[in-house]
């Protein structure tokens, strides 16, 4: 078989991935497949996903400060920017691509009907937030600081802070979801979630450190959490055309 | 010691959790923004094809029907076309988006997708495959996004050489790729996520 295109993606990691099979983090025990992947190279159906154009965002979209907030009224909470770039393995920006994100309010509370912590709801904090990337890769959203909270699975398992995001890329095969954490947070190492991740350096690609120099003074933190989706395999005369 | 290659390396995924509806289909979790969820949606006009639904549950490793997973669906137009600006073999049908997204029934977890059946498309070696629907699923445990395809048990002869099908090393799997048709224009495929029909899962 001899794939003739230049196109197919670079294959996973999958050692850089957590493991599916993670006892430590109990749901995972039955929820892992057992039988080896089927390895097959990426095709049309893979290289290609859906388009989402800047037209369907709404102003407030990437603000989740105010946009579940009554007029007037605001998030509680560590007022926070987090911005980033979305670059592919090969460095390349990763343009006009959904950027989904969603957390827990300050205290730690998800708004969620199936959540039992009993910290209290935000009542002007959904949680939710959305953004599609620059032609340079970038994006940015304001939001509060996450709170830490604690999980059924050990005894006394508390989740860092972190904010979920879910990245479409351009081809359906790029398609990943992750967490981001907070640098400094001392629940990093303890984490079992955090554990499914063997490689030290993987831990620090998902820590955002903080960023002095993209505070709005007088008003909110920044950190910055760049995004890498899979690359495509280029040939020589792809590279020479982008060069030219 | 050589230069570095210098290429970066992919963010590492992590569990979509136990909330990741409210950051994927806020509405059905009950936060009213966006003006609605997306993926909700694959048909929006009429459609050249044959018009099909796509029911299935996501079974975990007790046979227990998951109830919070996120599934999503891609996959070619009635005439083997992409809804997509790498599409260069034709346009595609205007009226298909290509993508759905099911955050699965509350009390069932029964996921659901209103499209049409996909046409063929090529392998990379220009063999024809079988029509079949990409799948991608996540929830909590799932630490890592499942690949899978959904083929149709009712086209015999395009899935007996279909390239991919035909990689699995054990045939006797293949039945847990193909969606059973039932009287009323409904595929039922299930997922199963362990056991003896666990589903046959990509590395692509």
């Amino acid at each position: 078989m001899t794939d003739t295109r230049d196109t197919g993606f670079i294959p996973r990691d999958r050692a850089w991935h957590p493991a599916p099979y993670h006892p430590p983090y109990k749901t995972s025990v039955k929820r892992s497949p057992q039988a080896a992947l089927l390895s097959m190279p990426s095709t049309l159906g893979e290289e290609t996903g859906p388009v989402f154009g800047h037209a369907m965002l709404g102003e407030l979209d990437n603000d989740l400060i105010h946009n579940f907030a009554q007029p007037g009224e605001s998030a509680i909470g560590p007022r926070i920017v987090v911005y980033g770039r979305v670059l592919d393995e090969t460095g390349r920006a990763v343009p006009n691509t959904l950027v989904e994100f969603w957390q827990a309010n300050a205290g730690g509370r998800y708004r969620h009907k199936k959540e039992g912590y009993l910290a209290p709801l935000d009542p002007n904090f959904g949680g939710c937030g959305r953004t599609v990337t620059g032609e340079d890769g970038s994006y940015e959203f304001r939001t509060v600081q996450p709170g830490p909270y604690p999980w059924p699975n050990g005894m006394n398992d508390w989740r860092p802070a972190h904010i979920h995001f879910s990245i479409f890329g351009s081809g359906f095969a790029q398609r990943l979801i992750t967490q981001m954490y907070f640098e400094g947070d001392p629940l990093i190492p303890l984490c079992p979630i955090v554990g499914t991740l063997k490689d030290p350096r993987a831990v620090e690609a998902l820590t955002a450190p903080l960023d002095m120099n993209r505070t709005i003074p007088m008003d909110a933190r920044a950190y910055k959490f760049d995004i890498v989706l899979r690359g495509r395999r280029q040939t020589f005369f792809e590279n020479r055309m982008e060069g030219m | 010691m050589v230069q570095p290659l210098n290429y970066l390396r992919e963010s590492p995924s992590q569990t979509a959790g136990p909330y990741v509806h409210i950051g994927c289909t806020p509405n059905f979790s009950g936060i009213e923004i966006y003006g609605g969820d997306l993926g909700t949606t694959m048909k929006t006009g009429p459609v050249k094809g044959q018009e099909i639904t796509i029911r299935g549950k996501v079974y975990d490793g007790m046979g227990v029907a998951m109830r919070d997973a996120l599934v999503e669906v891609w996959q070619a137009d009635g005439a083997g076309l992409f809804p997509s600006p790498a599409e260069k073999r034709g346009r595609a049908d205007p009226n298909f988006t290509g993508w759905g997204r099911s955050p699965g029934d509350m009390n069932t977890g029964e996921f659901t997708f209103k499209t049409v059946k996909p046409g063929q498309v090529p392998f990379v070696d220009g063999r024809m495959q079988a029509p079949h629907v990409s799948f991608w699923i996540v929830a909590r445990g799932i630490n890592i996004g499942l690949q899978t395809r959904m083929y149709f048990a009712d086209e015999a002869d395009a899935n007996a050489v279909d390239p991919v099908l035909m990689r699995i090393e054990h045939q006797s799997r293949v039945p847990t790729l193909l969606a059973q048709p039932e009287s009323d224009g409904t595929y039922r495929f299930d997922i199963h996520l362990q056991g003896p029909q666990e589903t046959v899962f990509f590395d692509i």
